[in-house]
């Protein structure tokens, strides 16, 4: 605020004239731009021309080689495609699915983690550990476990004589199934940022509330729940951002399958890749970034409206 | 406080992010000692194979039995995965200049799909090659009609496998028309056995009732192969190109699949048709090869019949012309010289025997230079038979660039009730469109 | 009272985060102990024939030893892109948080662009093989550095907007140029920050499985997350070794966590609600 030395020399003095004595180098200022510059390098060539390059590259035909501009066929592939249409409702019904699990169990287990329980700092490291697992490991692993005629879950079921179903090989259920992974896996996260949450709220609040003679219920619904809105803000937008762009475990558990039946944005782009048309999966591409933006800047700014109120 | 400014510090830190990951590894490069320069004046070359069992075992067999009577070549082999994740490895391979001197890979719309044209080295001068089996000639060849690649392996048919001791104990023939091949699925559900394998969990198994019909489809159309090419004939308005689709409907409205074929793999098939679980399993005769793997004792055991049309008359079996070995580009010199003489030593005796050590053969060898060894498994027999009647027909993928890359999603979506028969041909027919878009072929605009 | 509850809820939980948390890792070391006969029932039960060591040496030595180099191509990838972010991102951080201005209008919009836009797969591809990067060990580890900069640079100007000014006004002072200032005043004070960061990253990068997918394909030169989805199809029939490999993919991520349980906990709590 201070320092607005002009934008225009910064870097330019920075790099010809080794800063000797105190007057020079205020004038290059204590905060030079060319700090910026090689990270701007990478995230600019590697991270925004692609997707700069990606509108371009939507509306061709594509080889890598050669690009023949075809207009909007590829969106009207994408669209009229109905395994494509399946992977864009996939994606939404996965993302609020585990996004909203997330934020319901890991309130409530945190809730319960800061009430006054025994074990509270190994139950912790028990439900947050799985966060840190390779997700293709837990994918290849719940894939055996999920098998509907020898896999655990079904043979535990069947003991208390449950039929437990074809978790991966139903196509109504295999998509539920890999969120319940999704949700089995993050919920440590999500659990974790509500305890920050929760005992950053100060104890005057409770207090305040005992005093008025409130129930627990209502302790949690009018102290807990408004105050530790930031928390639940992160866990919506990080477990959203990541739902929607989710690939690593469907791609280990079903790889879409089965038919198109679990097929989300991201497995379809990886699909039309593998098959070399490179145009429709950078369409794919296109709109996944529409959707999550769509979705993600509204959200983001009524979620951070809310807390100045 | 002279020298308070650390410029060095940020170069440091860039020339690490730059310079030192540089040394990421290369598999191989670790453990094998092939790679080295064994002497004066030796050639070195790479040898790209699927990482499947069989397939390593042949291409070690035959590089062996190659440097064994060419000392001054030596070859590595790498391994790739195989599917469609193979696919993409060998196109960007080829498209970035990165391939090695000699490669395995399939003929017919996948090779097509390479632009041998551009890519590969012709091999018209091949010692033996105008002898070469007539349809592996034709679906080795790029557009420019110039051969691009060497046999790799023996021919095999696409059908049906299925279990020898459960047909001789129920008295059932051979079927010859679909009606027959159904009642014989009739009397294997009342026997308490389950009809047929199938093995979702590894997708690609589930697109063989409509690969291995179009034996059947090309005798009802002669010309599907063309006007599917052109555009103009679809999978959903040609009745006998329907048939496959609706074959798979009617086997699974019907109940016979067997247990848990919803996340059975290959092996699983292999062994249900070996040990009598299922009695039938529709399968391209090469992976019988696996079969001494996963059902030692039971090998025997497994026949094959052609994927049953609608009359006895003109029974006959959709082939696959075995693969191929291709030389790219960018091999050039020494290399190429030894990359072409290893090509051609797969199709002499020695080198078919090579690969029999490492593949029991399923079908004929793809040159008359090479005899099958004396003793081959049940299913290469039953698959000579269809040779030697000369009742055989190429599969579409040799006839047609075109093959869309979801056929065998839209068959399990079949196979699982997700869609109907016809709607399931609809699909691919849209499937297929893109891949003809891609390949910029007229008519499909 | 409060403590009989206390238990009898802390028992249930023992008990219910057991059978949902501990048996999947449990089943995971039981069949990479057994053999492959046994292994191949899937059944939750005490290996027969106690093979662990076996296992995990045979996993090490399948296909020419791909485990190790892919071991040694996860960790130089994880350590040069982390080391690399948390320099990167300070510095940004640092110039955003200090500078204000139109400079730091830049860099909030690129960093939240960077956090929301999934990145485009194929032009990436094409960039990288324009630039002779596709497929190599440089490439990807600019892809990971370019997609990590936006999260960790939200963590570490959260974390600057505490540190006082006055800090670096007084190393001017005294004559420090920027670099100085920087490198020898402020990284110091972020200690704690950095040690977040790098936890963070290095467990996103290490699991990272979509960028070597896409951006380092083939058997040139894996990492440990992509070995690991390629032997599934190579030990189709061998769950003994799938489960050996799934052990020794997750035994680094527990090793981290048994040292370092708090700090990772905390620092992740800590990075995601600032962030």
């Amino acid at each position: 605020m201070t320092h607005t030395a002009p934008l225009t020399n910064q870097a330019g003095t920075a790099r010809t004239r080794p800063p000797r004595a105190g007057r020079s180098r205020r004038r290059t200022g204590p905060y030079p731009l060319y700090f910026l510059l090689v990270p701007a390098v990478i995230y600019g060539v590697f991270f925004a021309l692609p997707t700069l390059l990606s509108f371009y590259y939507s509306f061709t035909r594509w080889d890598l080689f050669t690009a023949t501009w075809i207009g909007v066929d590829n969106y009207r592939a994408f669209f009229g495609e109905q395994a494509l249409v399946t992977g864009l409702r996939n994606t939404l019904v996965f993302g609020v699915l585990t996004s909203g699990a997330k934020v319901v169990l890991g309130f409530l287990l945190a809730l319960m983690l800061t009430s006054k329980i025994i074990a509270r700092g190994y139950l912790r490291s028990v439900i947050f550990f799985p966060v840190l697992v390779s997700t293709i490991g837990v994918g290849l692993t719940f894939t055996i476990l999920m098998n509907p005629e020898r896999g655990l879950i079904n043979q535990a079921l069947g003991t208390i004589g449950v039929a437990g179903p074809g978790w991966l090989t139903d196509p109504a259920l295999a998509l539920i199934s890999v969120a319940l992974v999704d949700i089995w896996k993050g919920v440590g996260l999500a659990t974790v940022i509500f305890i920050a949450g929760l005992v950053s709220i100060p104890t005057e609040y409770y207090e305040a509330a005992a005093l008025d003679g409130a129930s627990k219920f209502q302790i949690v619904r009018n102290v807990m729940l408004p105050l530790c809105r930031p928390a639940t803000a992160s866990v919506i937008t990080l477990s959203l951002i990541g739902g929607l762009r989710s690939f690593d475990l469907i791609w280990a558990m079903t790889k879409g399958g089965p038919g198109f039946a679990s097929d989300v944005i991201a497995s379809v782009i990886y699909k039309q890749y593998q098959a070399g048309f490179y145009g429709l999966s950078t369409a794919g591409s296109v709109v996944l970034f529409l959707l999550v933006t769509i979705i993600m800047v509204p959200l983001t700014w009524w979620l951070n409206r809310g807390e100045d109120n | 406080m002279t020298n308070f400014t650390r410029r060095p510090l940020i170069a440091a830190v860039a020339a690490t992010a730059l310079t030192l990951p540089a040394s990421g590894c290369a598999a191989g490069s670790l453990g094998t000692s092939e790679d080295g320069q064994g002497g004066a004046g030796k050639v070195s070359i790479h040898f790209l194979v699927d990482s499947g069992e069989n397939t390593t075992a042949s291409a070690k067999a035959m590089v062996a039995a190659f440097t064994a009577v060419n000392p001054d070549v030596s070859i590595t082999i790498e391994s790739r995965p195989g599917g469609s994740d193979g696919d993409n490895i060998v196109k960007t391979r080829l498209a970035t200049g990165d391939m090695p001197e000699v490669f395995h890979y399939n003929n017919g719309s996948l090779l097509q799909a390479l632009k041998p044209e551009q890519t590969l080295t012709p091999l018209d001068d091949l010692p033996g090659a105008a002898q070469f089996d007539r349809d592996f000639v034709r679906s080795t060849q790029g557009r420019d009609g110039k051969l691009y690649g060497g046999p790799w392996g023996t021919a095999y048919g696409g059908g049906i496998f299925y279990n020898v001791p459960l047909y001789s104990k129920l008295a059932l023939q051979i079927p010859k028309t679909w009606d027959e091949f159904m009642a014989n699925n009739e009397k294997i559900k009342a026997s308490g056995v389950a009809p047929l394998a199938q093995t979702y969990g590894e997708s690609w198994t589930a697109q063989l009732p409509v690969l291995a019909d179009y034996h059947n489809l090309k005798t009802a159309v002669p010309d599907f192969g063309e006007q599917y090419t052109a555009g103009r004939a679809k999978f959903a308005t040609t009745p006998a190109a329907l048939a496959g689709f609706q074959h798979i409907q009617e086997l699974r409205d019907k109940g016979y699949f067997m247990k848990g074929f919803a996340s059975a793999k290959l092996n699983d098939g292999l062994k249900a048709v070996a040990t009598g679980i299922a009695a039938h399993y529709p399968q391209i005769g090469e992976t019988a090869s696996g079969l001494k793997d996963v059902a030692p004792d039971h090998v025997d055991d497994v026949g094959f019949f052609a994927l049953p049309g609608p009359d006895a008359a003109t029974n006959g079996l959709t082939v696959w012309p075995g693969n191929g070995m291709y030389i790219p580009k960018t091999a050039e010199g020494d290399k190429l010289e030894a990359a072409k003489r290893f090509v051609a030593f797969s199709a002499t005796q020695p080198g078919c025997d090579a690969y029999s050590q490492g593949s029991p053969p399923q079908g004929p060898f793809l040159t008359p230079e090479c005899q099958l060894p004396a003793k081959v498994s049940q299913v290469a027999k039953d698959t000579q038979a269809y040779f030697r009647a000369g009742t055989t027909t190429p599969a579409l993928e040799f006839e047609s660039p075109v093959k869309g890359p979801a056929l065998e999603q839209i068959c399990i979506q079949v196979g699982t009730g997700q869609v109907d028969a016809t709607k399931g041909a609809e699909l691919y027919d849209q499937d297929v469109k893109k891949q003809a878009n891609q390949l910029g072929l007229p008519g499909w605009q | 009272m409060r403590n009989v509850r206390g238990v009898i809820g802390g028992g249930v939980a023992i008990i219910v985060t057991g059978i949902f948390f501990l048996i999947p890792f449990a089943f995971i070391l039981l069949t990479a102990a057994k053999d492959k006969t046994e292994s191949a029932l899937l059944e939750f039960s005490w290996p027969k024939n106690f093979v662990l060591f076996e296992n995990l040496q045979a996993a090490f030595v399948a296909r020419d030893y791909l485990m190790i180099i892919a071991f040694f191509n996860s960790l130089v990838l994880t350590v040069v892109s982390v080391a690399a972010l948390v320099i990167f991102s300070a510095m940004v951080a640092y110039i955003w948080q200090r500078r204000g201005g139109r400079s730091a209008g830049f860099v909030n919009a690129a960093v939240l662009l960077g956090l929301i836009v999934p990145p485009a797969i194929v032009p990436t591809v094409f960039v990288l093989q324009k630039l002779g990067l596709f497929k190599t060990m440089p490439g990807l580890i600019f892809i990971e550095i370019a997609y990590g900069l936006p999260f960790c640079i939200l963590l570490f100007r959260a974390f600057l907007a505490g540190i006082p000014r006055e800090l670096d006004e007084a190393a001017l002072v005294d004559g420090a140029g920027p670099m100085s200032i920087f490198f020898r005043v402020i990284l110091p004070v972020m200690k704690s920050v950095i040690v977040t960061v790098t936890i963070l990253q290095t467990v996103f990068i290490y699991n990272d499985f979509q960028n070597p997918l896409y951006f380092l394909p083939g058997s040139g030169a894996p990492t440990i997350q992509t070995t690991l989805m390629g032997f599934q199809s190579q030990f189709l029939t061998q769950y003994h070794l799938l489960f050996a490999t799934i052990l020794l993919v997750t035994l680094p991520p527990l090793i981290m966590f048994i040292f370092f349980n708090r700090k990772i906990v905390e620092g992740m709590a800590a990075g995601s609600v600032k962030g």
